[in-house]
């Protein structure tokens, strides 16, 4: 229906080109150069005046029509209905729409709730028709308008050319307005939290475990927000997936920038970036179905306890996303260092490692430490790894072979499924997601602040 | 003439180092050993993943099907005899299964026994003989042999991953069981066929039923809406900030920001969509619509900063051309640079396609998760997307599941394959070297 009149209004506009365009070969006479723009500007001016209000106002309509509508079928409840709690009518409000559209609900409805599923469907009747009656005269008039303000004196381009660089700005205004969402979605509803959990409590506590009681005489289900064994839980798989990432990707970034023949390079080098590319939950499959009961095996032949779903395994595997983040990154910041310092420490007699030791090394330092810690703040956000392959239960420890949550596997617990939303358990992961949010942003901040500063230095 | 030749320091060098000659070539060969093993490594992990994914994963674009003797009863099927197309869609079809199964195996007695006979073929094999009889009612009353889908459990072991040595209560079929797959696989009344059901089911608890066409239609949906936003997004704002924006604080607050949301994580951005598209604005949760709503807004970033990559490399001199021959700046643009320019920003879409096809992390949190059977056939209909999915797939613990699993993620690498490498062809083929 409304897709049926979005195309009717792309047609009109077309249409209304056409006429602009015709217009202008018009009015201008016996030259086109008398005409201050081209004439398909002419065109373009017609069709925006047709299309542009009428697709606001399109947009407006349908977004306001439910809302309006629900409030209108309320309204012509029964007062007994009306009457009830706002859950109930909630309810009886969704029983309505639900029949409206097709569906089969829990009870038989009554006669007053037919009624308004009737009245109900008699306005989207009448909307739809006022929607497309007032939408098409709007168009049409837009046309009538630019057709008759076609002139040759009109300055039709500078026009068409305001409107394509308004929507130019509005569109590099959407980052912005992103950043803004995150910030403020994520800081509202922490600001909730913290008004049920003490924001010390949450910073310092040592105790995790959302299960709120339900019912006060409920034994086991206190209900602690401490996020310390969470974020130790994060670093120590982070941690793992560093001591794997960090040494093989910059040796392998080593290696190919200084020793492979350009052959080998040309095809070692995407070959390695294809773990960039593969999807995070291939690798969560891969760490909880293969490299879990590989290192529970491993470990028990060793007689040692590990878990099933130990931080080495999350780890492990995280590691191994992260090599091409780290060996791309230093990859470039090791080619930004001059040749010459090179040269120069050959033509001392030293060999090729001494020089990577002692002269490449120390002068990319900057630039590969900022790109170890945006490898580090990738790994603490990434999320779905971890939610296939590490525990839920928060415990603070150290060892490797145990199961720790992180704060991103709690997140996602948190608030999948059903849940109501002013309770602290699904508050409390937007209060994570502020802290994710925060730490990840220092971290990028920081590591772009070095990189750059390190590129410039040798620009 | 007394020159006094001065003392030959040089040799004194050379000694020195000769002698430490030998340690330093054998740590250059060590260090040089530690490179090519990390890239050795990292070229292993990646064989590796494949390796593992394809080997648990190739057997599942095969099922296997039990051929049955069905005869279809009329007094099943159609007591009346009228051939009502309503009494033909609503008679008990079971009932026909069950007695072929006895037919083939007329020694099983017993509830028991019976039960577990019933249980070697899919439940979805009377819907296969309603279906046959739909089409072709001549077949009431008459005796075909059909074949049918087998279960989960038969289906992996022909496969042979239940090891029949085991004992009988650690493995998900009887002692008998296996006798009577034996029996069927001599009489060659077992077979094994390419798996359309992968391609054309939706999701199901039943794994011989599950497909992924739910899935991959939710993803296209999702992407649709993340490509219809995020192209025309990210080409304006590339377009403005490289070639219209003034110098100020203000583009340069935009320009931090692009880069910083290029590193949130993903999961942050699910936080997002569901306080502000959800809880906001009211939007039905699992929606393809919320879902490319929230990818988009990933996306962007990655799609502005690619856009300008390829708007700074077309050369300057083709802008002062344009402006010289009196083009305004929108029509030098549009005219010129944006054409030049597209071939890379249409390679930064791909890409940046490519990394919204595979990730889940933020849709798990805008109710994308749920368990969907019916294929998604609209923006609004709730829907799971292909790498979700994976992850619903792979916590379950039947191996059918496991092995399914990686057939959807074979699927998945292949479009992400097939996307990338569209990309790299789409730079080789239209990259200009200026």
């Amino acid at each position: 229906m409304l897709f049926y009149l979005f195309v009717t209004l792309a047609l009109l506009s077309l249409s209304g080109y056409y006429l602009g365009r015709k217009r202008a070969f018009a009015v201008a006479g016996d030259h086109i150069r008398n005409l201050h723009s081209l004439p398909s500007y002419y065109g373009s001016y017609t069709a925006l005046w047709c299309g542009l209000p009428a697709l606001i106002l399109f947009t407006v309509w349908a977004a306001l029509q439910p809302s309006m509508i629900i409030e209108l079928v309320v309204a012509s409840l029964p007062p007994e209905l009306r009457n009830l709690s706002p859950g109930q009518l909630n309810l009886v409000v969704n029983d309505i729409k639900n029949l409206v559209s097709g569906n089969i609900v829990s009870s038989t409805p009554d006669a007053a709730i037919l009624a308004a599923v009737d009245h109900y469907r008699h306005l989207q009747m009448v909307g739809n028709v006022a929607l497309w009656v007032v939408v098409l005269t709007l168009a049409i008039a837009g046309i009538a308008h630019g057709w008759r303000a076609i002139s040759p004196t009109l300055r039709a381009r500078n026009r068409v050319e305001q409107v394509v660089n308004l929507f130019l700005i509005t569109s590099s205004t959407v980052a912005i307005f992103t950043t803004l969402g995150i910030v403020l979605s994520v800081l509202f509803e922490s600001m909730l939290f913290f008004g049920k959990v003490p924001i010390s409590e949450f910073l310092f506590g040592l105790q995790w475990s959302p299960q709120t009681a339900i019912r006060a005489d409920q034994t086991g289900s206190s209900g602690a927000f401490g996020m310390v064994p969470l974020f130790t839980g994060t670093l120590l798989i982070s941690g793992i997936a560093m001591v794997v990432a960090v040494p093989i990707g910059l040796m392998s970034a080593l290696y190919l920038s200084e020793y492979a023949s350009p052959k080998f390079r040309a095809s070692a080098k995407p070959a390695l970036e294809v773990l960039a590319g593969i999807p995070t939950v291939v690798y969560g499959f891969f760490a909880a179905l293969t490299v879990a009961p590989l290192i529970r095996d491993i470990g028990t032949a060793l007689g040692l306890q590990v878990a099933s779903e130990s931080a080495l395994a999350a780890g492990l595997v995280m590691g191994i996303m992260i090599i091409p983040f780290v060996s791309s990154l230093s990859d470039d910041v090791i080619n930004a260092v001059p040749q010459s310092m090179r040269d120069g420490s050959y033509a001392l007699g030293a060999t090729k490692s001494e020089t990577i030791q002692r002269v490449l090394l120390p002068a990319a330092l900057p630039g590969i430490v900022g790109s170890i810690l945006l490898a580090v703040s990738r790994a603490i956000g990434e999320t779905m790894i971890v939610v296939m392959a590490a525990g839920l239960s928060a415990n603070l420890t150290a060892n490797p072979l145990e199961a720790v949550t992180t704060v991103t596997v709690q997140i996602v617990t948190l608030l999948t499924g059903d849940q109501e939303f002013d309770s602290a358990k699904t508050l409390a992961a937007f209060a994570l997601g502020l802290m994710l949010f925060i730490v990840t942003l220092i971290l990028n901040i920081i590591a772009l602040h070095v990189v750059r500063k390190y590129r410039e230095q040798y620009e | 003439m007394n020159k006094s030749t001065p003392p030959a320091p040089t040799r004194d060098i050379k000694v020195i180092v000769n002698a430490g000659l030998q340690r330093r070539h054998a740590a250059e060969r060590r260090f040089r050993a530690y490179g090519l093993l990390a890239v050795t490594l990292g070229l292993a992990f990646v064989v590796l993943m494949f390796a593992n994914i394809i080997g648990k994963g190739y057997p599942a674009f095969w099922q296997t099907y039990i051929e049955l003797p069905v005869t279809f009863d009329p007094a099943v099927i159609d007591p009346e005899g009228h051939r009502d197309p309503k009494a033909l869609e609503n008679a008990d079809y079971a009932v026909l299964v069950r007695a072929s199964l006895r037919k083939l195996f007329p020694q099983v007695e017993g509830r028991r026994d019976l039960r577990e006979l019933y249980q070697l073929v899919s439940s979805n094999a009377p819907f296969r003989l309603r279906s046959e009889v739909l089409n072709n009612p001549a077949l009431i009353g008459a005796e075909q042999p059909i074949w049918v889908l087998a279960s989960a459990n038969v289906d992996t072991f022909v496969k042979g991953n239940i090891d029949r040595t085991l004992d009988e209560s650690l493995r998900p079929l009887k002692d008998q069981e296996i006798v009577w797959i034996d029996q069927l696989q001599a009489s060659g009344q077992i077979n094994q066929r390419f798996n359309t059901i992968l391609f054309s089911n939706g999701d199901s608890r039943e794994p011989e039923q599950a497909g992924i066409r739910g899935a991959l239609m939710g993803s296209f949906y999702t992407l649709l809406v993340t490509f219809l936003l995020t192209f025309p997004i990210g080409v304006a704002t590339a377009v403005y900030l490289e070639e219209f924006a003034p110098k100020n604080r203000w583009t340069d607050i935009i320009e931090v920001n692009i880069n910083n949301l290029a590193a949130v994580p993903s999961i942050v951005f699910g936080l997002l969509g569901l306080a502000v598209f959800i809880n906001f604005f009211g939007l039905p949760r699992s929606a393809p619509l919320v879902g490319g709503l929230v990818l988009s807004l990933m996306t962007l970033p990655v799609i502005i900063i690619a856009g300008r990559a390829a708007l700074t490399s077309v050369p300057p001199s083709i802008r002062e051309a344009a402006l010289g021959m009196g083009a305004s700046k929108l029509q030098m643009v549009g005219h010129h640079v944006l054409p030049l320019a597209m071939p890379g920003m249409l390679t930064g879409s791909i890409i940046g396609m490519a990394r919204a096809l595979g990730e889940s992390a933020p849709l798990l949190m805008i109710g994308m998760v749920a368990f969907i059977v019916d294929i998604p056939k609209g923006l609004m209909d709730p829907a799971t997307v292909l790498p979700v999915q994976i992850y619903l797939w792979a916590d379950l613990p039947e191996r059918a599941f496991v092995e399914r699993t990686s057939a959807a993620i074979m699927v998945l690498l292949a479009f992400m394959i097939v996307m990338n490498g569209l990309a790299i062809i789409l730079r080789k083929r239209f990259e200009r070297r200026w």
